[in-house]
């Protein structure tokens, strides 16, 4: 299989670009492809703890582009995959300690090793961007559904196919079912409709998120999470795969259907 | 949907919901981001337009404006072109 160089970008920050990282590059691995997730957000890297390697860091990105280390010194193995690994950003530098021409060799020297290569992209369209996109094949864009993320959303496309980043697809992420059903949020077809672009998938808004944050073990993992299967089933279109689109229907738990007979015998 | 939100949209005056309004005002402000993000974009229209023009009449082509005007909800192309002379009709 031909390698790939993923890009997670999003413009607006907040709206979930490192937990998108960090799930579809563990769904990946959990596939059995070899997988290396790229932190390039310097001076505010995030990436270590959700994956919970933060304690493995001895060399990052910046120290393997200006050679002070060799690039499969900063590479982190991951503790539950063989096949996945991690180069940290560097926490005390700034974004313009690298250059998208580095950018673009480093990902172009992974590609012999990798099945994936992922970028985590900073917020914002300055350097840092301009360092995440430079040797990506492919976009994904993340949005949540408010009027900022989808604006911002908007900007980053046009930034990408500017530089002539074509392959663009978005995922949708933090979508409130019961809020859409109530027309209190923007649901998938108006976002599709106002972005004209490919939907990737849909993530439902999930505590179960800031749970495996909290532990550093990401979602995909934990066979119950709503959001980890989302991301589970984003990875398999990634992969190729033909998979239904995330209706918006949360499973109903005990609690609520206890809540709808009360309700009903009212 | 719960009891209390069906009553409160029931006696409310805006009936409009949230997301109708989201996606308007979304639609209004991307016109325009992405109007502003290409200044190319209105020098190829510009150039366009006096293309076709230039077929019926003979237009001052360096006074020529074409700007995106932003009324209170509405978004309006508006062109100022100074005619100079017009052709002779040739299928009059």
């Amino acid at each position: 299989m031909k390698s790939r160089v993923l890009v997670i970008t999003s413009g607006k920050g907040g709206v979930g670009k490192t937990t998108t990282t960090a799930n579809l590059g563990t769904a990946l691995a959990m596939m059995g492809k070899k997988v290396v997730l790229i932190d390039t957000d310097i001076g505010l890297r995030n990436l270590d703890v959700v994956m919970g390697l933060e304690n493995r860091i001895v060399f990052d990105i910046v120290d393997a582009l200006n050679g002070h280390c060799k690039l499969k010194q900063a590479l982190i193995k991951d503790k539950r995959f063989d096949g996945l690994y991690l180069l940290p950003a560097a926490q005390t530098k700034e974004k313009t300690a690298i250059t998208p021409h580095q950018m673009k060799n480093l990902t172009g020297q992974l590609r012999d090793d990798f099945d994936f290569i992922i970028v985590d992209c900073p917020a914002g369209i300055e350097q840092g961007f301009r360092n995440a996109i430079a040797g990506a094949d492919d976009a994904v864009v993340v949005a949540t559904p408010e009027v900022s993320s989808v604006r911002d959303a908007d900007r980053i496309i046009g930034l990408l196919e500017a530089s002539g980043l074509e392959n663009c697809r978005l995922i949708v992420n933090r979508l409130r079912s019961k809020m859409v059903k109530r027309g209190d949020m923007m649901d998938i077809g108006d976002i599709i409709d106002i972005l004209s672009i490919e939907l990737l998938g849909v993530v439902p808004e999930d505590e179960s998120i800031v749970v495996s944050t909290n532990r550093g073990e990401p979602a995909v993992l934990e066979k119950s999470s709503t959001a980890g299967g989302a991301y589970r089933r984003i990875a398999r279109r990634i992969m190729g795969e033909e998979v239904p689109m995330y209706s918006g229907d949360e499973p109903e738990n005990i609690v609520d259907k206890f809540k709808k007979i009360l309700k009903l015998a009212k | 949907m719960a009891l209390l939100d069906i009553l409160s949209r029931f006696f409310s005056k805006d009936s409009t919901s949230s997301k109708d309004i989201a996606r308007e005002r979304l639609r209004f402000v991307l016109v325009h981001d992405r109007a502003s993000v290409s200044p190319e974009f209105i020098n190829s229209l510009k150039e366009d337009l006096i293309k076709v023009i230039k077929e019926y009449m003979d237009i001052d082509e360096e006074g020529l404006i074409v700007e995106l005007e932003n009324e209170e909800n509405s978004i309006a192309l508006v062109a100022n072109i100074p005619v100079t002379g017009f052709r002779r009709a040739a299928n009059g």
